[in-house]
């Protein structure tokens, strides 16, 4: 409380955007969700220790696990998420936005309780801090890929909901390619490639024959569904050996640095889908905020016609943004038979291209943003995964809806309302 | 019924003349009006949307107007029955390329296919031909069978698969005409069954009132499961096809949890099953025991008039219509839009709790996590085809169930996995999508296009422009 009230003083003055409209709806669901806190994490809190560890015994740098009490970080949190959610109602009643901060801390708070309940309750209280964080890295990779596939194209204005399909078609040439060769970089090779088909098609009917986005990206979908599945069960199967046998990508470790704890297995020990993971992240950011293809890409997105006004051939970078966002969304479907498992296997994507979708809404049609986003799904998925392990109170199938009730709880504007590339999905038409 | 003529941008303003000049550059520049029309509302409603879909493009409306003066043979020529008549027949014979080409006896003969071509054209010919004979067989009429009612057992099959895909399409055709892309119709299919079949299980009624009360608990199911996305995205703005993906995923869970409770699973079994409905509770037969067919598919009928009736004659379909054609022009005339969204995602959450009651009640008769079957994600291919009119969602609905009844016993018998249906739908949909590009493939003139202009010009401008206008 006493950081929160010190600090509120200091936020710059919000904009007085919303004036006269006073949403309810942010300090509504900060106050449901800390009295639900205080209802469970406090009052049902486990009454052993949780122990944390930091790094395993045989690591360079040996740390000591983090052991807390269940209650008392339980109740610590409880309060702090009641004096946040007080606070945010105080700032609503005096007609101010809720801060950013605000929320962020409050979900980082209601995150850590969660965590200390969720693995107290198990059966056996300890968990591998380094291996959830890890694994979530690993298991976000093609989400973040195909977010920032979805990044590509809907700042330039095509809405792209044939993520699924690319990565789908990505995982599937990189299985065929790297068996058939032998050598999973071909396999990477191909499936941006594939990637690449996917985009052409959705381009094409998008663009060139103005046909609705959605409705192309939804057909593509089940397009590609099928004819891997098709595939799958016509050619793969039948000789596995030669069809579906791809050599796994090795895990390439840099020296020292993958030494460090916690952060070191997830920076420095990756594949190389992993570590081109980083660098698309860090190069679209870069060129969609600072340089002129990224500024010709927004303003196509925003106002096609004010581009077009200054010589920006609309419907040309629209195209070549799609083709690109292929080779991403490509690459990162090669995860799934290159790094996850070796061979692919019928719609084995599993509507992870949906995910990224709404990881990119989550974070607002921005590469970072949709980097934690798809962050945050991947410690979703990992924890119900470690914790089904560690055999929880909580049924399976809730840790499993865990990342979809977070989604929609952010859509429905706890992280603010988010707003789309004005043109985004709607055709341009030059006349 | 096509969705364009709904549309309140006045796209037969301007006066036509049919001899000479460049309607179809006069098109182009209307659309592009339209599309500017399109992009302010943009800006007014922008916050979280993408853009109303505009539901499934159609060239429909605007052709008949122009084509009423020309031949019979060019409305056929540039209708839009050619078009899809054409879509269909080039998907299959994509779809037969792909057998043919992944068949191991063309395989096999390609290797001496220089020496002696007609083995390899043949075996690609046999490959294709039997599969698709035997998707005819499976869905339409069996000749090879002994009795009538073995040969006509297939066309029964169809309507049965058809009857969940007719319901739930409808569902998503109707939140299209509303402007909402219902992706959710696999959740709200799910959760239909659910709660058609825990008062098919749980409550012993009589005959009649039984069947009429899990048929209500479907709907009811299914309406608040697609109601809970309008009351969000009227609420939050949030955008309803991230709503209703994720509604998709927690639907599953929440049924499999149920199904491990024991007020839904079966006594005695570990499996996530329900037990079986009482006999009270499921359609009736529709033909006699020899056949599936139950009593769903009429009220699949049924529900079909009454979509129409509500989109066509209807305050309230009128009022979905115009929000859908143009939230902001509706809000200005008064129309409630935020209600207009509440209504059609839950009236579509209906429809699909009633694909999910043909299930439960209709061929399942047991709840599973696995009930919805991929229904839920078909329905938005068959409302597509269907171009969201309740009758062309009905016809879609009858041709894809065509494809999935005959794909079983393709698979069967041929031995060639019904993926290659997933595969032809999906191609039958792109190509309606796209007439222009169906026209260029064939060669077809353009609707509107003067007749001189046609052989010399580039079809492929044409088609764009076209294709821009549709």
């Amino acid at each position: 409380m006493s950081t929160a009230t010190a600090s509120a003083p200091t936020t710059p003055g919000s904009p007085p955007e919303e004036q006269g409209v006073r949403s309810w709806k942010n300090p509504i669901i900060l106050s449901v969700l800390s009295v639900i806190a205080l209802l469970v994490f406090a009052i049902g809190a486990p009454a052993n220790d949780v122990t944390f560890r930091l790094s395993e015994q045989g690591d360079a740098i040996v740390l000591p696990p983090i052991v807390v009490s269940g209650p008392l970080i339980g109740w610590i949190a409880a309060l702090v998420l009641l004096a946040l959610a007080v606070l945010a109602v105080l700032f609503t009643r005096a007609g101010r936005r809720i801060p950013v901060w605000l929320l962020a801390l409050f979900s980082v708070v209601f995150l850590i309780a969660f965590l200390t309940w969720v693995v107290g309750s198990a059966r056996t209280p300890n968990v591998a801090l380094y291996g959830l964080l890890a694994g979530s890295v690993t298991l976000a990779v093609p989400l973040i890929f195909g977010s920032l596939s979805g990044v590509l194209c809907e700042r330039s204005g095509v809405v792209n909901i044939a993520i699924e399909g690319q990565l789908l078609f990505g995982a599937f040439a990189a299985a065929v390619a790297g068996s058939l060769t032998g050598n999973a970089f071909v396999g990477l090779l191909a499936a941006a490639v594939a990637g690449v088909l996917v985009s052409l098609v959705l381009a094409v009917f998008s663009i060139r024959y103005v046909v609705n986005q959605v409705i192309v990206g939804v057909v593509l979908n089940v397009l590609v569904s099928g004819l891997t599945g098709f595939l799958y069960s016509a050619v793969l199967t039948s000789d596995s050996q030669r069809w579906n046998s791809p050599p796994r990508l090795p895990v390439i470790e840099i020296p020292v640095l993958a030494d460090i704890p916690v952060i070191g297995p997830i920076l420095f020990e990756q594949t190389i889908v992993g570590y081109l993971m980083y660098v698309a992240v860090a190069v679209i950011y870069v060129a969609l905020y600072h340089s002129r293809w990224g500024l010709r890409t927004r303003a196509v997105g925003e106002h096609p016609k004010a581009a077009d006004t200054l010589g920006v051939n609309v419907n040309r970078m629209r195209f070549t943004n799609v083709l690109l966002a292929g080779v991403v969304a490509g690459v990162g479907g090669s995860f799934f038979t290159l790094v996850a498992v070796s061979g692919f296997n019928r719609d084995m994507t599993a509507g992870q291209g949906y995910i990224a979708l709404a990881a990119l809404i989550f974070g607002r049609w921005n590469p970072i943003g949709a980097f934690f986003a798809a962050l945050l799904f991947g410690f979703a998925t990992n924890l119900s995964n470690v914790l089904s392990l560690l055999g929880t109170p909580v049924p399976d199938q809730f840790l499993r809806m865990l990342p979809y009730v977070v989604t929609v709880f952010a859509v429905a504007g706890l992280v603010g309302r988010s707003r789309a590339p004005g043109a985004s999905g709607i055709p341009y038409i030059k006349g | 019924m096509s969705p364009q003529e709904d549309r309140p941008v006045p796209d037969n303003a301007e006066p036509k003349d049919d001899g000479g000049g460049s309607p179809t550059r006069r098109q182009a520049r209307a659309t592009a009006r339209q599309d500017e029309v399109r992009q302010e509302n943009e800006v007014e409603t922008a916050g979280g949307e993408i853009p109303p879909p505009a539901a499934p493009v159609s060239a429909a409306s605007r052709t008949t107007d122009e084509a009423s003066e020309a031949s019979l043979l060019e409305r056929v020529m540039t209708g839009n029955a050619l078009v899809a008549f054409l879509s269909v027949v080039l998907s299959l014979i994509i779809g037969g390329l792909l057998i043919a080409l992944t068949d191991p006896e063309v395989a096999r003969t390609s290797s001496y296919f220089l020496g002696r071509p007609q083995d390899l054209l043949g075996a690609a010919w046999s490959a294709a031909s039997g599969a698709y004979i035997a998707l005819f067989q499976g869905s339409i009429i069996n000749f090879e069978a002994d009795s009538f009612s073995r040969m006509i057992y297939p066309l029964t099959q169809t309507l049965t698969v058809a009857t969940p895909l007719i319901c739930a399409g409808l569902g998503v055709a109707l939140a299209f005409r509303a402007g909402l892309f219902n992706i959710g119709a696999q959740g709200q299919i799910l959760i239909g069954a659910t709660f058609a079949a825990w008062v098919g299980f749980t409550l012993h009624l009589p005959v009649g009132l039984h069947l009429l009360l899990v048929i209500l608990a479907g709907v009811v199911g299914g309406a608040l499961w697609g109601g809970l996305v309008g009351l969000l995205k009227a609420r939050t703005g949030a955008h309803e096809v991230i709503l209703t993906i994720m509604f998709n995923y927690i639907a599953t869970n929440l049924v499999l949890y149920l199904l491990t409770t024991p007020g839904f699973q079966r006594p005695g079994s570990t499996n996530p099953i329900s037990p079986q409905l009482d006999s009270t509770a499921v359609y009736p037969l529709l033909l006699g025991s020899q056949f599936r067919l139950h009593w769903g598919f009429v009220v699949a009928v049924v529900a079909t008039v009454f979509v129409w009736w509500l989109l066509n004659r209807s305050t309230v379909g009128f009022e979905l219509r115009a929000v859908g054609a143009n939230p902001s022009a509706a809000r200005t005339a008064g129309i409630n839009v935020n209600r207009g969204y509440m209504v059609a995602m839950a009236v579509a959450g209906g429809l699909a709790g009633l694909a999910g009651v043909a299930q439960v009640a209709g061929t399942e008769r047991v709840l599973t996590s696995g009930v919805a079957a991929s229904f839920g994600f078909d329905a938005i291919t068959v409302a597509l085809l269907g171009r969201s009119s309740p009758w062309g969602t009905f016809a879609a609905g009858l041709l894809f169930g065509a494809f999935r009844a005959g794909g079983v016993t393709m698979q069967a018998s041929t031995g060639t996995s019904i993926d290659i249906v997933l595969v032809v739908q999906s191609l039958i949909v792109l190509f309606i999508a796209a007439p222009p590009l169906i026209r260029a493939l064939f060669r077809l003139p353009a609707p509107g296009a003067p007749r001189s202009q046609r052989r010399g010009r580039s079809t492929n401008r044409t088609s764009a422009s076209t294709g821009a206008a549709a």
